[in-house]
């Protein structure tokens, strides 16, 4: 029995030694690939001697501080918009019907591919968007666009609010998931049974706990936000771009030599992440500090209002626009004419829609396939070395944060490394080895779901079913995973969502070979008409959408009758 | 053991036939070798999958060459181009020199440029193919040649592409005739026209067209770029785009990134002018519903640019055979017809149609235009493209000049 026990503790030991190794060896050896072309070792294109010429070139391209400045500013803004959001919303509707009415909708939204938002938001906001039609030719006079500069303004305004509108639902979701710890509703009646407005009692009383728990999300918000590429290249500035646009189009270029200004460029895209994070954490004791003034101050008096308007309206104003974007996605891929100022299409088809299925079987199946086989390995991962964590009763490990590697360095940057690292070894691009760079993505995005409601679940429940004489195998199976199971679920649709979305890792190990519905979309953005990037970008969001959907309502049919599982 | 020997000679008959040079019969016994080889060997063709009707002209290749001489060709559907570059370049670069992932690519311009610079490419071989002597390639120089660069074989030509502008009938009906006139044009209807942001080929190829029209020794472009003859070719090009930015849509403070993104602006009412590389785009996008139907197209009075596309093998595919045969079988009759033909592919043949037999030329002088393409007599005035290395020289200094910090 002893024996037993033991060697499940030495099974479950090496659960998070094996998934750091995993993710952080390949990003480890593609950033070695980076680091030495960045100063000038590549032989495969001559270049055999180290020289700083190449950082001397980046810094003499035009316009490249301001490339820095706006990955850097978006990586700092879009979080802080977006957390100010969810936490106005939560103080001023927490437990209310438009609690559970948002709540219902926040994981479907969360399945929306960015671009797909994207691309779905200029059809919205841009000069002949769908607001501008509604509203012309009869308010504006206008039978033309007006010629105004929204989408790709110099600013990357409509850029940050792209990234806000999709960080919101994510903030949200992990809110959610990491709140019921905190006994939210406890903490709210006794500030409230000491005369503070709801709004202000949850900001003062719930707030300051709930942070720390989603500072590690806000840094995966803070690093996708400077170093995304999708966003930026449909609504970002085009007159520089930001960075990250900037170095996929250098390690695109024909011209061979560019790898090593593109390598160097890898590497400040990393340096400007990084210092988006420092900024952010820094910014964070600053604000703490008024903060706690604020919340020692013990005024009791106004403000409530104002929160409770902005906490009900930014947030299903921000959800609105997404569906809006979507909608407007629908109507084209339906669209045969649609002309500025018509605001529905002048003639109607489902030809774009009947293009698209001949060639989806074989995408829709490998996108499956890849979705579950890697959101399998790493929920077996992550729950593995959070119940080792637990049984052995340590501390969460320091190396813990190489977990997030993946998500902070540029992809583009250590996934090319990869596959000459592959290469090396004669791997062919095969499906394995597509699933294999999935997992450096879905890992971490199932442990920053799933971690801390793990270990926030109360010790109580367990020690009594110890008391009670189960084995710790016993209370894991019959214990932790029903109480567990919403947020693993939820866990699991967001490693569906985020494996179904990716698109580098996929074309890049797979050598193209492996096609998914994202690289089919993506192919096709490059050329194709709004209607049918409209019909991809919809079939891209549909398949996570289904997986969000089982997270939903499997807790609620399991549980159905069992009223203190039903909310969390 | 037989199989052995086989594999042995059929790649000493491939490099015989390689570097002979000359276009052999289609029945003899080299050719027949190698389709022999062929069979049961798959393809990657990796090509730009932008595009629905390419893409299923490519499914439709597949259906046929399984059929004809049982090879599988898939087709990888690439957002860029240089996604095949890098790939060839890692496999190099990690030593996979037999075993490689691309095997066939269509690849052109700089693209080309760098994989022939870098030995990436297997060749020659192009020349060598049945199909090659209904090219005329001694009546036409530009099937060996690519942006200038000769192709001495490490490519063979796919399909012709032209740029042509066109516009909005509803909203003009006196397109510009050449830049200068454009220029006039763009100050009479402000914010009517814009061009996609170079490195962007299409935007390149404006550029391109711009400086080929204003230059005043045009000889210079085609010779590879030095310094000085930069600043007296292009000094005129930048004085007219210093000129016309200001009247651009959004003022020149944004462009467009592709001609996808140009066709959109032109059904948004946006723009009324803008320009493709495929004389066919009018009459598809409207066919498509993806351009208005009042949308015509015109070559510029002085000529436009056109090329040859082609295609290429990589230096370490483990499938030349059968790329090979794919290749000659693009310059197949039946095969450049379904290209030029708009209900398909709507692209333009390279074949000359003096080397067909008369029923074949009947059947593409039977293929329909449509009233929104240019007709053929303009489609005849023709521009060469400048050697690559303008391109690359255009384009930075386009970024130097319109991009500050």
């Amino acid at each position: 029995m002893a024996a037993e026990v033991y060697n499940k503790l030495t099974m479950l030991r090496w659960a998070s030694p094996v998934m750091l190794l995993l993710l952080a060896i390949p990003v480890g050896i593609g950033l070695l690939m980076v680091l030495l072309p960045a100063f000038g070792f590549m032989p495969a294109i001559g270049g055999y001697e180290f020289t700083l010429a190449h950082w001397r070139d980046l810094f003499g391209v035009p316009g490249i501080v301001r490339s820095i400045l706006l990955s850097l500013l978006a990586g700092i803004v879009t979080p802080a918009i977006a957390l100010a959001v969810v936490f106005l919303f939560m103080a001023s509707a927490s437990a209310t019907g438009l609690d559970r009415w948002v709540r219902r909708f926040v994981s479907p939204l969360l399945a929306i591919p960015h671009a797909a938002a994207a691309f779905g938001l200029v059809f919205m906001i841009a000069p002949a968007g769908l607001l501008a039609r509604l509203i012309s030719p009869d308010l504006t006079g206008w039978d033309r666009p007006a010629d105004l500069l929204i989408v790709n303004d110099s600013y990357g305004l409509a850029m940050i609010a792209g990234l806000v509108i999709k960080e919101i639902p994510f903030l949200l979701l992990v809110a959610i998931t990491v709140l019921p710890q905190l006994n939210p509703a406890q903490r709210v009646s006794m500030a409230r049974s000491l005369g503070y407005g709801p709004s202000v009692a949850w900001l003062k009383m719930v707030a300051p706990g709930l942070y720390p728990l989603m500072r590690l999300p806000l840094v995966a918000v803070i690093a996708f936000a400077s170093a995304n590429v999708d966003v930026a290249l449909i609504l970002g500035p085009t007159l520089p771009p930001t960075l990250s646009v900037r170095l996929l189009g250098w390690f695109g270029d024909p011209d061979l030599s560019m790898r090593f200004m593109a390598a160097a460029a890898a590497l400040l895209q990393l340096g400007v992440s990084l210092l988006a994070v420092v900024s952010w954490l820094l910014g964070e004791k600053m604000v703490s500090k008024f903060y706690r003034l604020w919340v020692r101050s013990g005024n009791r008096l106004g403000g409530d209002s104002a929160i409770f308007f902005l906490g009900r309206t930014l947030l299903p104003a921000a959800l609105v626009v997404i569906g809006g974007s979507m909608l407007a996605l629908f109507l084209s891929s339906f669209s045969l004419s649609w002309r500025f100022p018509h605001a529905l299409p002048a003639s109607w088809t489902v030809q774009h829609w009947v293009d698209a299925i001949p060639g989806m079987g074989t995408p829709v199946f490998n996108t499956l396939i890849i979705a579950a086989v890697s959101t399998t390995i790493a929920l077996v991962l992550v729950v593995g070395s959070l119940e080792f964590e637990q049984r052995s009763d340590r501390k969460q490990s320091s190396a813990m944060w190489l977990l997030y590697l993946p998500l902070l360095m540029p992809q583009v940057v250590f996934l090319f490394g990869m596959v000459v690292f592959a290469e090396f070894f004669y791997w062919q691009p095969n499906l394995w080895l597509v699933i294999f760079g999935h997992l450096l993505f879905v890992v971490p995005y199932v442990f920053l779901v799933l971690s801390e409601a793990y270990r926030r679940l109360d010790p109580h429940w367990s020690q009594l079913a110890a008391a009670l004489g189960a084995s710790p195998s016993k209370t894991f199976w019959r214990i932790r995973i029903p109480l567990l199971l919403a947020p693993a679920l939820s866990a699991m649709a967001m490693g569906i969502a985020i494996s179904a979305s990716i698109f580098l890792p996929t074309q890049l190990l797979g050598a193209g070979r492996i096609a998914t519905v994202t690289t089919e979309a993506i192919a096709l953005a490059s050329g194709g008409s709004r209607s049918t990037i409209a019909t991809w970008a919809l079939l891209q969001s549909l398949l996570p959408m289904l997986g969000f959907l089982v997270a939903l309502f499997v807790p609620k049919i399991l549980w159905r009758n069992r009223i203190g599982m039903q909310e969390g | 053991m037989f199989r052995k020997t086989l594999k042995v000679f059929v790649s000493a008959v491939l490099c015989l036939f390689a570097s002979s040079g000359l276009a052999v019969e289609e029945d003899s016994a080299e050719w027949l070798s190698i389709v022999k080889e062929a069979q049961h060997q798959t393809v990657y063709f990796n090509a730009w999958g932008g595009e629905i009707r390419t893409n299923r002209y490519l499914e439709w290749l597949a259906g046929e060459v399984e059929s004809r001489f049982g090879i599988h060709l898939q087709h990888v559907k690439l957002a860029d181009t240089a996604q095949a570059v890098s790939r060839i370049l890692a496999e190099k670069q990690a030593g996979n020199l037999n075993n490689g992932s691309v095997d066939m690519l269509w690849a052109n311009g700089e693209n080309f440029a760098a994989l022939k610079q870098n030995n990436l490419l297997y060749g020659p071989w192009a020349e060598s193919l049945p199909n090659f002597l209904l090219l005329d390639a001694d009546q036409y120089p530009e099937m060996r040649e690519d942006f200038t660069v000769p192709v001495e074989g490490y490519a063979s030509p796919w399909l012709r592409a032209q740029l042509v502008f066109y516009y909005d009938s509803e909203y003009t009906q006196q397109p510009p005739g050449s830049m200068r006139k454009l220029l006039a044009w763009v100050k009479a209807n402000p914010g009517e026209f814009i061009y996609p942001k170079p490195p962007d080929f299409l935007g390149t190829t404006f550029l391109k067209q711009a400086v080929l029209e204003l230059s005043d020794d045009r000889a210079l472009l085609y010779q590879p770029v030095s310094a000085s003859h930069f600043e007296q070719a292009t000094a005129t090009l930048w004085e007219f785009l210093d000129e016309l930015h200001p009247w651009l849509l959004r003022r020149g403070r944004y462009f467009p990134v592709s001609g996808a993104q140009l066709r959109r602006l032109v059904l948004d009412r946006e723009i009324a002018l803008a320009f493709s590389f495929n004389p066919h785009e009018v009459a598809l996008g409207i066919a498509s519903g993806e351009l208005p139907t009042s949308s015509r197209s015109y070559v510029l009075d002085g000529g436009t640019i056109s090329n040859v596309s082609f295609v290429s093998i990589a230096f370490n595919s483990p499938n030349k055979a059968a790329a090979t045969v794919v290749a000659n079988f693009l310059l197949s009759p039946v095969a450049q017809l379904r290209a030029q033909d708009s209900a398909y592919l709507g692209s333009m043949t390279v074949l000359s149609l003096n080397k067909l037999n008369k029923a074949d030329r009947q059947k593409f002088l039977a293929l329909e235009l449509g009233s929104a393409a240019p007709r053929v007599e303009q489609l005849n005035r023709k521009l060469q493209e400048p050697h690559p290395s303008w391109m690359a020289a255009i384009e930075q200094a386009w970024l130097q000049r319109y991009i500050t910090n």
